[in-house]
């Protein structure tokens, strides 16, 4: 029998997994972007799990503007990068310093 | 053990396994690949707790349109793998220590917590549709939002289409705010003249043809 527990623990494991991936891959722009994902997907897993052990449909509403969010992210991100591609001719993180940060 | 424990694990395995193929793999495309299997598997999940729509909605909208844009971008720059991977190994550890750390604490909290394990999931009918209860609800109660995000996608695509728009020098096109400032006076010039008789004038020319 899984509980709600089993889902929010796999959602957490995930989000880690995400988390170390933004550490892992901090010098490709793009990897660190999928990264994002990941976390994106482990904390939709969480809002789905929450919503049919409450049998509240509220929380798949919230997953479904959360998706269409990160769609909206993803297209800019990736246009972003294309441009800074464009000017740097790189992905690499460590090149683009303009902002002294 | 049934049958719903067994696909839980497998494709909870399936997504872990992707998951951390993602983050350690040294190649963007094969990361992009791997993504898509963690997405896929995590929709069986969510079909598992009867979210049927966002577990279609989450394939079709991001496996469909989400990795082939990354696919597409990934495979259109010129990526200089080695230098990518410098600094690989001096991050591995404190990332794996701060995320071990992160999902140690997560995990204790809410595989011993008795707030989320004693719950038992609601059972729907048979004919119950997960797609037209989410429907119902996003035309009625949370219309607003609905309106909001779609302003937000368009959003979206202006600033993706602006971004990377590139004017040719060379390029012709319609100067619109011209067309539309133009005056009759600028295009259309009025000349005085005698009137002909155009009638006379073409009898004469049919003859002359039938001559």
């Amino acid at each position: 029998m899984i509980v709600l527990s089993d889902f929010l623990i796999l959602g957490a494991v995930i989000f880690s997994m995400g988390v170390a991936g933004i550490l892992f891959q901090r010098k490709n722009i793009i990897n660190v972007l999928m990264a994002i994902e990941l976390m994106l997907l482990a904390v939709n897993t969480n809002f789905v799990a929450f919503s049919h052990y409450r049998g509240d449909p509220a929380g798949q509403i919230f997953v479904f503007f959360i998706l269409m969010v990160a769609a909206a992210e993803a297209a800019i991100g990736l246009a972003i990068v294309v441009l800074l591609f464009r000017s740097r001719r790189t992905i690499e993180t460590a090149d683009w310093n303009e902002l002294k940060g | 053990m049934n049958f719903e424990t067994i696909v839980f694990y497998v494709f909870a395995a399936l997504t872990v396994f992707a998951a951390l193929r993602v983050i350690t793999s040294r190649n963007p495309v094969h990361a992009a690949l791997f993504l898509v299997l963690a997405f896929c598997s995590m929709a069986g999940i969510w079909m598992l707790l009867e979210a049927e729509f966002l577990a279609i909605t989450l394939v079709l909208v991001y496996v469909g349109a989400v990795m082939v844009l990354f696919l597409f971008v990934v495979m259109m720059l010129d990526i200089n793998l080695v230098q990518l991977r410098e600094g690989f190994w001096r991050w591995l550890l404190f990332g794996a220590a701060l995320a071990g750390l992160m999902a140690f604490e997560m995990i204790w909290v809410l595989g011993s917590s008795r707030i989320f394990a004693g719950r038992i999931a609601i059972k729907h009918a048979a004919d119950y549709s997960n797609t037209k209860e989410l429907g119902r609800l996003m035309y009625t109660d949370y219309v607003y939002p609905f309106e909001i995000a779609a302003v937000i996608l368009l959003l979206a695509m202006v600033a993706a289409i602006a971004l990377t728009f590139r004017r040719r020098k060379d390029a012709k096109s319609q100067a619109v705010a011209k067309q539309v400032a133009v005056r009759k006076a600028d295009r259309l010039r009025l000349i005085k003249m005698p009137a002909e008789n155009r009638a006379r004038q073409g009898l004469d020319s049919t003859e002359e043809v039938a001559r």
